[in-house]
């Protein structure tokens, strides 16, 4: 029971963890790009890595968050200018090859021991340096904050734990049965007073949920004076205020561009739509939520360069595909489900394989090994992903 | 379609029309009386070959004008250059089109729509993974949800969406699509489906609709019914410029014929004595010309395998171009 | 392996998932079969554990140049002597921390070879006594700022002009290399649209099949190339018959395929470290004599490697221009539809091309494995892949002199961009950076054919 409890709080524990919330975002980006309007941009870890440069060399030049934000979307903006110029009249992979090439660029620039005052070469911007002025903004103090007498940083007793846990399946279970009788007494009687006690009471029992998962399943403090719950209520946040942008955007005419893009240039172009300046619309606002959150996915750790290379945006596509491109909440249950499923293999490999088959290491590369062939089979079996709609794309173009 | 009225007196009546036309030369590249569209010297090559060589047109405003010729004649490429989807070799060296006055040698394909000029492709391009009705609302011009910054605020646009939406359904019912509007494009037939992009094109209210090869692989029944369609697009007071090879359609409905060979206009006038052109024949009726070239079924095997590679040169063409 | 054709009637999808698996890992299992005991040595790097370990990894020397037999020890963060190691052939050391904190390591400068130093760190890193600072976070792997470099570095170097020779030299010998592989990549991108990125893990293949054929297995090494080669081709031919036709059949758009080219090359690449580990492995233990020409020293193998090159590309040149296959293939790459049209089986070409392409990439793996890495480890491909793109694309995509030229080009760029004043990996960068102002004036690339698009 043990080994599987810390095997289920390793998983939970990636599944909420900021970092994943900060690749949601940037798949969030890439959705846009690639699911909505088709571009292949293949370096979305070039962006993120733009932000995170951008938001922390900013802050310790004494440039107060706000503007430092703003900065790094702005650089990011810059970027997309650069790339889309030459290559969003061209045909799709040059767009391919010089987003990769230019990510690639700027993780190698970054690593550069002659930028090592602004970048810290290939050591990075530690993480203290500029996460301060974001600390500071907590209201909740210093890491320390605790629910009834559960708190967030130590592990409780496994009675506790397992209780929490029950908590949190006996909500979701309430969840299911009250989003059903909704549904189904909906159509119904459609009147507005009955409908806003359930609406309440999924909301609470959503509440309960989180906290109880949480709170079952503490995490210690990740290796910076950052308060995890601060962390991840601003991470999550930013997760949720996207994909709330993106639903606007997307339900627009705007958005309806964008897939007609998809579907064929040509058509839109024959309509008197200026399909250019569309796409590059696309590409900058991809991009930005791509900067975005790669200045999340520093304020736990420190800017790095090579943590934010290649693997990253290709571990975003496969987010993308396993949520389901061209859906707004995909992206987000992609990269959930993407973080805490390679931790689950790594950890079930780890627990249950013996050492003499696959060791510790072994079993990290076997569980990225086993992210390839996911990507592979998504891409070729359900390429619709986990929301996407079959009828969709029954129709090949 | 009360907006198109740049109709002027007479051109629902065939006879006036007839008249009109009766004092151009019929000659290749003859002036016409009122012309929307004017191209000079526009050549295309592709490697040593020219595709397109055409020294000089005009088209009528207001009329049915159809572009025939043999294939590989440069149909569609010329459709292309004059739509800004492809540029002209010789651009920057003579080239020169015009439409409604507006010079056209620089401008792109979204613009050339946007003066007013829109054309369907040969290979339909109705966007599969869409709504009928997306499709059709993407038409339309001038949306204000268009634009990025205004696209978050569904109240700054919402009254127009309604009215675009109540444009396109009205054009849907006039093409019998109405009941198919939340199916998705890729669902349609072929013949649906050039009905559904020739619909599309109206959405953008243009003058001039070029349509290339629009009833190619549409089954008969529906032909009457596309071609219903064009003419009634004319007795709007459209004008419509299109491609064909089927000699029957050419001669019901269009009230001037151009003719394409090898690249050149050989041939201009009324469909009849363009058909009885000598030029003509040899280049475009060539051995055949004893027989109904309007029935597919006389085809010999030579000439079926000749337009199966056409059409996939052409196919090949376009997802080498466009596709990706 | 798994790949070979089962009977009619068991579903496709079973077909392309066994298939996938046994493309991967069959290779790799017949490599691993042998290479038990290499893989001992090098099982000690250290792996971070979220929130309990770190890590502190580097190497002394190079990648290229380690340096072996050198005391390296952990300092902790109040100065006590945690740990010492020595250094083995690959220049490693590997130190586990259960606390965060700032930790030191120290250099024993007795142990160094004679003719190296260490480079001083920079100031925030440096330590009491010489020491290099390294600030430790729970879960992370930090590497120190540590270096070295020749006693003699700068006195009486090279001339500029012999420093260009030089570079000129070994940009033929890379340009050549990337040749191998790109003529391969153009071909499949020309034939079948695909931009294959998967198409660099052909190249370590390469590199790793001839490690465990000639280093681990005692083969001769020119017997081990060949027969390296014709298994890279037969990889190539597998994977079109068992993966890329189904999907072609399937109907599965070209993006689709690209982004299984993409969760390929993951899964190849882990499974590299995963059977061979994450360290350099050399094909041949011994080195090769230096031949001098005037200014430029470069190995005797490097010149046969360059020789074989141009052989290798020469064949392919005269296959396309002079053989009728090579006509089919042309003409397939021009137009397929119309190809098939006129009686070609494109598939047979598609098929003939991943073969030639795959074979391709792993002789050019074997050869960069000898004369330019020094080995090869599971990242070696993936370094060069975008300069493999850019060559395929600087000649223009699909056309494989394009490539050839291209690959030349690139390779001349990036080994003249050091001393032409580009630091470190950033001479990668400039070949991507003059990539890129290519596309801009010319995106049909160096030899392409202007396509109108859009």
């Amino acid at each position: 029971m043990d080994t599987f409890l810390s095997i289920l709080n390793s998983v939970v524990s990636e599944a909420i963890a900021p970092d994943t919330a900060a690749v949601a975002i940037a798949v969030i980006g890439l959705n846009i790009h690639f699911g909505f309007t088709g571009l292949l941009n293949i370096g979305q870890a070039g962006y993120m890595l733009l932000g995170a440069y951008g938001m922390a060399i900013s802050i310790t030049h004494d440039i107060p968050l706000a503007l430092a934000v703003l900065i790094g979307l702005v650089i990011s903006l810059i970027f997309s200018l650069i790339l889309g110029l030459p290559t969003l009249k061209l045909r799709g992979d040059y767009l391919a090859i010089v987003t990769i090439s230019a990510a690639e660029i700027i993780r190698y620039t970054g690593r550069l021991a002659a930028f090592e005052d602004f970048t810290g070469g290939s050591q990075g911007i530690f993480g203290k340096s500029y996460q301060g002025p974001f600390i500071s903004l907590s209201f909740l103090g210093d890491g320390s904050t605790t629910l009834l007498p559960l708190n967030y940083r130590e592990a409780g007793g496994t009675g506790a734990r397992i209780a929490g846990l029950l908590v949190a399946l006996a909500a979701l279970a309430a969840i299911v049965w009250v989003a059903k009788r909704m549904k189904s007494r909906g159509s119904d009687e459609p009147t507005v007073g009955t409908s806003a006690t359930p609406k309440l009471l999924l909301a609470v029992l959503s509440v309960v949920m989180v906290l109880a998962l949480f709170f079952s399943f503490p995490q210690s403090e990740p290796n910076t004076s950052v308060d995890g719950w601060w962390v991840r209520l601003v991470a999550w946040g930013l997760v949720g205020l996207s994909c709330l942008i993106v639903f606007l955007l997307v339900r627009s005419p705007w958005g309806r561009l964008l897939r007609g893009i998809r579907e064929d240039e040509d058509a839109i172009r024959s309509l008197g739509k200026n399909v250019f300046a569309i796409k590059m619309q696309a590409l900058i606002i991809g991009g930005m939520f791509g900067a975005l959150g790669g200045m999340v996915y520093v304020l736990t750790g420190s800017v790095q360069a090579d943590s934010m290379g290649r693997q990253l945006t290709f571990f975003a596509y496969t987010a993308l595909l396993l949520g389901g491109a061209a859906t707004i909440f995909g992206p987000v249950l992609g990269a959930i489900i993407f973080f805490s499923a390679r931790i689950l293999v790594r950890e079930m490999s780890g627990a249950y394989v013996p050492n003499s088959i696959m060791s510790d290491q072994q079993t990290e590369q076997f569980s990225y090994i086993v992210v390839g062939i996911v990507l592979v089979l998504l891409v070729i079996f359900r390429p619709q992903g986990i929301l996407g709609n079959k009828r969709e794309l029954r129709f090949h173009v | 379609m009360s907006e198109q009225t740049t109709a002027t007196a007479g051109h629902a009546d065939p006879a006036a029309r007839r008249q009109m036309m009766s004092q151009v030369d019929r000659i290749p590249g003859s002036a016409k009386p009122d012309p929307i569209l004017r191209v000079d010297h526009i050549q295309r090559r592709f490697g040593g070959m020219m595709a397109v060589d055409v020294e000089h047109l005009e088209v009528q405003r207001g009329i049915i004008t159809a572009l025939i010729g043999p294939n590989g004649a440069g149909k569609t490429t010329f459709f292309n250059l004059i739509t800004g989807f492809d540029r002209p070799t010789s651009a920057g060296k003579g080239a020169h089109w015009a439409f409604d006055g507006a010079t056209l040698d620089k401008t792109s394909a979204s613009s050339v729509a946007k003066a007013g000029m829109v054309r369907t492709f040969q290979l339909t391009k109705a966007l599969s993974r869409m709504t009928v009705m997306d499709n059709m609302m993407l038409g339309a011009k001038d949306q204000g949800g268009e634009s990025l910054a205004k696209a978050m605020f569904r109240p700054l646009w919402r009254q127009q969406e309604r009215e675009v939406r109540h444009k396109a359904e009205e054009l849907l019912d006039r093409f019998k699509l109405l009941e198919k509007r939340d199916d998705y494009a890729g669902s349609l037939s072929g013949g649906q489906r050039k009905l559904l992009e020739m619909a599309r094109a109206l959405m953008t209210d243009p003058s001039m609709i070029m349509l290339d090869e629009p009833m190619a692989g549409v089954n008969p029944a529906l032909t009457q019914s596309l071609l219903g369609h064009i003419q009634s697009l004319r007795d709007d007071g459209m004008t419509v410029l299109f491609v064909e090879h089927d000699m029957h359609v050419v001669q019901h409905i269009s009230d001037w014929v151009v003719v394409m060979a090898e690249g050149r206009i050989v041939a201009e006038g009324p469909a009849d004595t363009v058909m009885a052109d000598k030029a003509v024949i040899d280049a475009y009726l060539g051995a055949h010309h004893e027989t109904d070239l309007g029935d597919d079924a006389l085809l010999d095997e030579g000439v079926a395998a000749a337009l199966e590679l056409e059409v996939a040169e052409e196919e090949a063409a376009r997802n080498q171009e466009g596709e990706r | 392996m798994k790949a070979c054709p089962r009977p009619p009637g068991l579903r496709r999808r079973t077909t392309v998932v066994g298939a996938l698996l046994g493309l991967l890992l069959a290779p790799l299992v017949l490599l691993v079969a042998g290479a038990g005991s290499a893989q001992a040595s090098v099982a000690t790097l250290c792996l971070a554990q979220p929130e309990q370990t770190a890590c502190i990894n580097g190497t002394v020397g190079n990648r290229t140049n380690p340096v072996e037999g050198v005391e390296v020890t952990l300092l902790g963060p109040d100065g006590a002597e945690i740990e010492s190691q020595t250094t083995e052939a690959d220049g490693k050391f590997s130190f586990q921390v259960e606390e965060a904190g700032e930790y030191a390591v120290l250099v024993d400068p007795e142990t160094l070879p004679d003719d190296l130093e260490i480079l001083e760190p920079a100031p925030r890193f440096q330590g009491p006594e010489g020491s290099i600072l390294v600030q430790v976070r729970l879960g992370q792997t930090v590497a120190p700022d540590l270096d070295v470099r020749s006693v003699d570095y700068d006195a009486g170097g090279a001339s500029f002009g012999d420093q260009i020779a030089q570079s000129i030299a070994q940009g033929l010998r890379l340009g050549l290399l990337l040749a191998l592989a790109s003529v391969g990549l153009s071909l499949i991108y020309g034939t079948t649209g695909l931009s294959n990125f998967a198409h660099a893990e052909q190249v370590t293949l390469g590199g790793m099949v001839a490690y465990g054929l000639v280093n681990v297995g005692g083969l001769n090494l020119w017997l081990g190339v060949v027969l390296t080669t014709l298994i890279c081709a037969a990889t190539g031919y597998l994977q079109d018959r068992g993966l890329w036709q189904p999907l072609r059949r399937r109907g599965l758009g070209l993006t689709q395929m690209m982004i299984v080219t993409i969760g390929l090359s993951l899964a190849a690449q882990y499974a590299f470290q995963f059977f061979v580990g994450a360290s350099q492995q050399k094909v041949v233990v011994e080195t090769f004599d230096v031949v001098e020409i005037g200014p430029v020293r470069l190995t005797e193998m490097s010149f046969v490697a360059m020789g074989i090159s141009l052989l290798m590309i020469g064949l392919v040149g005269f296959v396309l221009l002079r053989t009728r296959i090579g006509q089919a293939t042309r003409a397939v790459s021009d137009n397929p539809a119309l190809a098939a049209a006129s009686g070609i089986d494109v598939d047979k070409i598609i098929r003939l091309v991943w073969t030639a392409a795959a074979g391709l990439a792993g002789l050019g793996g074997v050869l960069y494995a000898l004369v330019v890495s020094n080995g090869i480890r599971w990242d070696t491909g993936m370094q060069i892949l975008l300069l493999l793109f850019a060559a395929v694309t600087l000649g223009g995509l699909g056309t494989a002199f394009g490539a050839f030229v291209g690959a030349i080009v690139i390779g001349l760029v990036v080994e003249l961009a050091g001393p032409l004043g580009a630091p470190g990996d950033l001479k990668y960068a400039v070949a991507l950076v003059i990539l890129i102002l290519l596309l801009m004036v010319r995106p049909q690339g160096l030899l392409g054919r202007a396509v109108r698009v859009g």
